[in-house]
């Protein structure tokens, strides 16, 4: 049933959409949003990753970054401060994920920034958007103005069917590979697209004017392969697809190499790089690629039926007294009938197919260490 | 007829046996069941104690004994088939079976119009 949560809660453009919808509505990061809508949440996942799920992300941060200079490669420059990514490196129209981080090498936030040619446009966590823009604001001013977009819903249509929906509105987002990001028309309207998700399925994420933001989305759930999903689907998603949440798996106590996020960071910012360091932390982070990290993030794969859950302390042994690490997010992956979870183990344990011991209802449930993602990623990358 | 708990369990009783299950207001509220973790046969339970575990994609919950008593059988079709207990809460989606210990214990439990004023 639909029912009101708190009164103080911000909603999105799309408020009334989802309560029409019927949708389940709780309180996340401040906003009061869908969490499910009567279909459910295995049918909203198993959806997703064969035809198409429509999600309202518009509570995230979307922030455009410009320099005062008007050239982007000093708004670049500026931004690197901050995070460890190559930003200087980014070509126009294409996005990439990053990190900004504290002098401890911890992680402050999980981001994406995209070069519109003549700004940057920063995608950020809704928990953490005030925050990141204070810290924006503190560290770039001088050089950047920092512009939160406030009047903008941010929708994400996700799944194999995706691309064959949008391109019946415009056509030219079939060129358009994994991370690409173009201002297109949609329904008469400029909106800013680009080919990127949090579920592992290709997908876009299209950020467009609030008052046109509803007309959009029930325009697109005429399309029978179109199924609004909710919050849950998005989590069990994005756990399957191995994709980290913030304030559960990354956090400022944890580094970007424990995280296994090292992949995030360019070349050019790393030890020897033309760039290299300059970005808060950056001497652990950089000595951690290089001499690896203490502890990392891995799969785990509980054995039998029952869910371990995020916050469950591991053991190296079934016997253990100390823990070794904690599970960080865990649950059903529904594609894939089981349950699967992320955690820290130490880098002894690291491998797969390493078998630990999870706290589970005052038993020790044992888990493998296993590869991530836990499905398939089916990015368009070419 | 059924009788209910407030934690929204319902039981339904034939002769010392209590059949146990979660509401169909339960089970909504849940969402969609991926596990469900029944006691053993043979376990004496009191009246409140954690007997099963349900659990959503999201969350785990606990199922209480609505009276003292020993398991006597568990609905192992639920074990494989979470999702029964979406589909027929009060049906095949029973999770296990109590031998009454006390009587008189059944005098708290509540009738329906009881139960559905609690969640109104």
């Amino acid at each position: 049933m639909a029912q009101a949560t708190e009164p103080l809660l911000k909603r999105t453009p799309l408020h009334a959409m989802h309560v029409r919808l019927g949708a389940r509505m709780v309180a996340f990061a401040g906003y009061d949003m869908p969490v499910q809508y009567p279909a459910g949440i295995i049918k909203e996942h198993l959806h997703t990753r064969t035809a198409a799920g429509l999600f309202d992300v518009s509570h995230m941060g979307q922030i455009i970054v410009r320099a005062r200079s008007g050239r982007l490669e000093d708004a670049a420059r500026a931004l690197e401060a901050l995070v460890p990514a190559d930003v200087l490196g980014l070509a126009e129209g294409r996005q990439r994920y990053a990190l900004f981080t504290n002098p401890a090498g911890g992680i402050l936030d999980d981001l994406m920034v995209a070069h519109l040619g003549d700004h940057l446009r920063l995608v950020v966590n809704a928990a953490c958007k005030d925050t990141d823009e204070a810290h924006l604001r503190a560290r770039l001013a001088e050089e950047c103005t920092i512009d939160p977009l406030r009047d903008h819903a941010l929708v994400a249509l996700q799944g194999p069917s995706a691309e064959a929906v949008l391109a019946a509105f415009a056509p030219e987002i079939r060129s358009m590979r994994f991370m690409d990001i173009r201002t297109l028309h949609l329904l008469g309207e400029a909106c800013v697209v680009s080919r990127s998700g949090y579920t592992g399925e290709d997908g876009f994420e299209i950020s467009i004017k609030a008052d046109r933001a509803a007309i959009f989305c029930d325009t697109l759930l005429q399309n029978a392969n179109v199924m609004p999903a909710g919050l849950g689907a998005r989590d069990s998603l994005r756990l399957e697809a191995g994709l980290c949440l913030y304030g559960s798996d990354l956090d400022p106590a944890t580094t970007p190499v424990e995280a296994a996020l090292e992949w995030s960071i360019g070349k050019a910012r790393r030890t020897g790089g033309a760039r290299s360091g300059g970005f808060p932390g950056a001497e652990i982070i950089l000595g951690q690629i290089d001499r690896g990290a203490p502890r990392r993030r891995v799969g785990l794969k509980p054995e039998g039926r029952a869910p371990v859950r995020g916050g469950a302390a591991l053991f190296g042994r079934a016997d253990g007294a100390v823990p070794i690490g904690a599970v960080t997010s865990g649950g059903f992956g529904v594609s894939l009938g089981a349950p699967i979870a992320m955690g820290y183990v130490p880098a002894a344990q690291a491998t797969p197919g390493s078998r630990l011991f999870a706290e589970l209802r005052g038993r020790r449930q044992a888990l493998q260490v296993c590869p991530l993602p836990f499905v398939p990623l089916r990015y368009k990358r070419a | 007829m059924l009788k209910f708990t407030p934690d929204h369990e319902w039981v339904r009783l034939d002769g010392d046996v209590a059949t146990v299950g979660i509401t169909n207001f339960a089970q909504d509220k849940l969402g969609d069941l991926v596990f469900v973790e029944l006691p053993s046969v043979g376990t004496k339970l009191e009246k409140g104690a954690a007997a099963a575990i349900v659990e959503s994609v999201k969350a785990a919950s606990d199922v209480y004994a609505p009276v003292s008593g020993e398991v006597i059988e568990v609905n192992a079709k639920v074990g494989n088939e979470p999702a029964l207990v979406n589909s027929a809460p009060t049906g095949e989606g029973w999770l296990f079976k109590l031998k009454i210990a006390d009587a008189t214990e059944l005098a708290a439990l509540l009738d329906e119009a009881a139960y559905n004023a609690t969640i109104a």
